[in-house]
C-alpha cells in the first residue's frame, strides 16, 4: 500500500495520542469497531459545558496506517470547534485530506464514528449529571 | 514493442526501492520474504546466461548442434531435479511454476482417473492454486473433501483416513506451508495412500531444497516444484510425475507438440530449466549445512523478539517447521501499520489490510486463531543471504515499532486495564 505523505506524517507523529479520564461529567469517549475487523479507534474529547467547545482531544487507534492516521486527523479537527461543529465533520472530508485509496475509504467512515461516539457520550452525561439545566437551555 | 510509449504503470526504473546503508553497515531494505521469492543466487544467473545468447537453440530441434546444446542443458537439469528428490530423469516434467504444476497435477489426474472415482481430499491450509483447483472441479462433478488441520497446523491422519473411500483418486497435501512453514506428515501421507490405491501429490515448492524430499521414501506420485522460492528464475518449474509403482498417468492441460512425454507442450524456457537444475544442484550440495544455519537465525529472531515482548504468539508447530520460517501475532497491534513502521525490511503480513480480499489469513484462522491475532501476524521468511547482523537489526526494529503501537493501541490500553475483550460489546455491527 503506498500512502500519501500526509498519511505517512500522521502515522510517524500521531497527533494528541493519550487517554483522559472516563469519569470525568466534560469527557467524552467514542470506542468503535472490533479487534476481529483490525480496526478499534478510541477518541476522546473534553467539552467546556458553558461554551460547548471542544478543549482538547486524545485517541488511540489500533488499525492499518490509515486508520491512525484518520483518528489523529479527527483529533486535530475537533479541537477548538464546538460539539455542533464538530458533528459536521464528514468521512469525506477526511478522505480528501489524506488522499485516502478506496479500500480505505471505511478507515475515514470509522474516524466520524468515534467522533459522533465521543459526543454522544458527553450528550448523554451532561443529560444525566444536568438534566434540569438541560430542559431549561430548551 | 515500441519503447516510447508511455503508461500510467510506473516502471521498475520508476520506483526506488530506497536502497541505503544503515550506520552498522547493513544495506537496507532488507530483504526477509523469502516464501514470496527468494533473490537469485549468482551461480544461478551464471548458469543461465548462456542460453539466452549464444546458446539459444530450440530444445525440440532434433537436426543440429543448436537443437542439441539446449536438449543437453534441459537433460543436465532434469537429472539434478530428480537426484535432490530422489526421482529419475524421465520423472521431471517442465513447466512455468508452481501454479500450473498444481493445476496439470490435479486436473490432470482428475480427468484420466475420472472412471475410477469423483472424489479428491485436500487440506483447508492449501495454497491457492491447489484450492482454487480443487473448486474448479466441484463444479464438474468431482467431490471435494477440505481436511480442517489442528491448531498446530498438521493434518490429523486419522481424519485423512476416514475421509479416503471407494472413490477418491487423489489426496494432495502440501509438503511446508507457504504462510506459517509448518511440514505435514508427508511420509505418512503417502504411505495411507499407497495402502489405499490412491494417488498423491504434493505441492512441495516452499519444502524442496530446503528440508529432504524422497519421492519414494515418502510414497508421493506426483510432486510441484518451483525455480524462484529456492534461488533460481521465476517462471520455470517442474512437476514429478511417477513412472512406476505405480504408473501415473495425467490428461494434460496444454496440447500441442507433444513436449514432455504429451504431458506439456511448448517449446521449452531453456534458460529458466538451466537455472532451476542448478538451483536444485547447489540446494543439493548446501542444504544440511544450510538448514542448520537458517534454523538458527530464525531461532535468534524468536528468541530476541520474545524474550523483550509479552503477548506474541507463534503460529503454528515450532517442531515441525521450515527452518527459514517465523509466523507471528503480536497481539493488540495491527499488521499493515506494523508493516509500515518497519518499512526497511521486507516481510509480509496475515492481516487483511495487506490481502487483496480484504480478509484475514485463512491459513491462521483454520489454526483456529482468532480474527484479531490473524490481523497481528507477520511472516518473516528467512533465506540463504540473510546475515546475523540482519537479525538483530530487525528483531530490534520489530521491538521498538511493536511498543510504540501498543503505546498507541487501545486495546492494549483495556487488556492492562484488566478489561477481558472477549467480553466487550464492539460496535462494528453498525457496518
Amino acid at each position: 500500500m503506498s500512502y500519501s505523505d500526509k498519511v505517512i506524517d500522521h502515522y510517524n507523529n500521531p497527533r494528541n495520542v493519550g487517554s483522559m479520564d472516563k469519569k470525568d461529567a466534560d469527557v467524552g469517549t467514542g470506542l468503535v469497531g472490533a479487534p476481529e475487523c483490525g480496526d478499534v479507534m478510541k477518541l476522546q474529547i473534553k467539552v467546556n459545558p458553558q461554551t460547548n467547545i471542544i478543549e482538547d482531544a486524545k485517541f488511540k487507534t489500533f488499525g492499518c496506517g490509515s486508520a491512525i492516521a484518520s483518528s489523529s486527523l479527527a483529533t486535530e479537527w475537533v479541537k477548538g470547534k464546538t460539539v455542533d461543529q464538530a458533528l459536521e465533520i464528514k468521512n469525506t472530508e477526511i478522505v480528501k485530506e489524506l488522499a485516502l485509496p478506496p479500500v480505505k475509504i471505511h478507515c475515514s467512515v470509522l474516524a466520524e464514528d468515534a467522533i459522533r461516539a465521543a459526543i454522544g457520550d458527553w450528550k448523554k452525561k451532561q443529560e444525566a449529571v444536568k438534566p434540569v439545566e438541560v430542559r431549561a437551555a430548551q | 514493442m515500441s519503447t516510447d510509449v508511455k503508461t500510467a504503470t510506473p516502471t521498475s526504473k520508476d520506483i526506488d526501492i530506497g536502497q541505503r546503508t544503515a550506520p552498522n553497515g547493513i544495506k537496507l531494505p532488507i530483504y526477509m520474504d523469502n516464501h514470496a521469492t527468494t533473490p537469485m543466487d549468482p551461480r544461478v544467473l551464471e548458469e543461465m546466461l548462456p542460453y539466452f545468447m549464444e546458446k539459444f537453440g530450440n530444445a525440440a530441434s532434433r537436426n543440429h548442434p543448436f537443437g542439441w546444446v539446449a536438449e543437453e542443458a534441459v537433460e543436465l537439469s532434469r537429472e539434478r531435479i530428480a537426484k535432490l528428490i530422489g526421482a529419475s530423469a524421465k520423472e521431471i516434467i517442465f513447466t512455468s511454476g508452481a501454479t500450473e504444476s498444481d493445476n496439470l497435477a490435479i486436473k490432470g489426474v482428475a480427468e484420466m482417473y475420472r472412471e475410477k472415482g469423483n472424489h479428491i481430499i485436500t487440506a483447508v491450509t492449501e495454497h491457492k492454486a491447489v484450492l482454487d483447483t480443487c473448486k474448479h472441479l466441484e463444479k464438474f462433478g468431482f467431490r471435494v473433501t477440505y481436511l480442517p488441520v489442528q491448531k498446530d497446523g498438521l493434518v490429523d491422519l486419522d481424519d485423512l483416513k476416514r475421509a479416503i473411500d471407494d472413490k477418491t483418486i487423489l489426496v494432495t497435501i502440501m509438503a511446508a506451508n507457504n504462510e506459517i512453514g509448518v511440514l505435514q506428515p508427508i511420509a505418512e501421507i503417502g504411505k495411507l495412500c499407497h495402502e489405499r490405491g490412491v494417488i498423491f501429490h504434493s505441492d512441495a515448492v516452499q519444502a524442496i531444497g530446503k528440508v529432504p524430499i524422497d519421492v519414494n521414501k515418502m510414497n508421493i506420485d506426483v510432486a510441484s516444484i518451483t525455480g524462484h522460492k529456492l534461488y533460481g528464475p521465476k517462471g520455470a518449474g517442474a512437476l514429478y510425475v511417477r513412472r512406476k509403482n505405480p504408473r501415473v498417468q495425467l490428461v494434460p492441460l496444454i496440447d500441442g507438440g507433444g513436449h514432455e512425454r504429451g504431458m506439456r507442450s511448448g517449446t521449452l524456457n531453456v534458460p529458466g530449466i538451466a537455472g532451476l537444475g542448478k538451483a536444485c544442484a547447489i540446494a543439493q550440495e548446501e542444504m544440511p549445512q544450510e538448514s542448520c544455519k537458517m534454523a538458527g537465525l530464525r531461532n535468534r529472531l524468536r528468541d530476541s523478539i520474545m524474550s523483550r515482548l509479552d503477548e506474541v504468539y507463534i503460529n503454528g508447530s515450532m517442531e515441525h517447521r521450515l527452518p527459514g520460517n517465523l509466523n507471528i501475532s503480536f497481539a493488540y497491534v495491527e499488521g499493515e501499520s506494523l508493516l509500515m513502521g518497519i518499512n526497511d525490511i521486507a516481510v509480509s503480513s496475515g492481516s487483511a489490510c495487506t490481502s487483496a480480499t480484504l480478509e484475514p489469513s485463512y491459513v491462521l484462522k483454520a489454526l483456529g486463531t482468532g480474527d484479531d491475532l490473524a490481523h497481528s501476524s507477520i511472516r518473516f521468511g528467512i533465506g540463504r543471504f540473510n546475515t546475523e547482523a540482519e537479525i538483530d537489526y530487525v528483531a530490534d526494529r520489530v521491538v521498538e515499532t511493536v511498543l510504540r503501537l501498543r503505546e498507541l493501541s487501545p486495546l492494549y490500553e483495556m487488556a492492562k486495564e484488566g478489561v477481558d475483550l472477549k467480553s466487550v460489546k464492539w460496535a462494528a455491527e453498525a457496518h
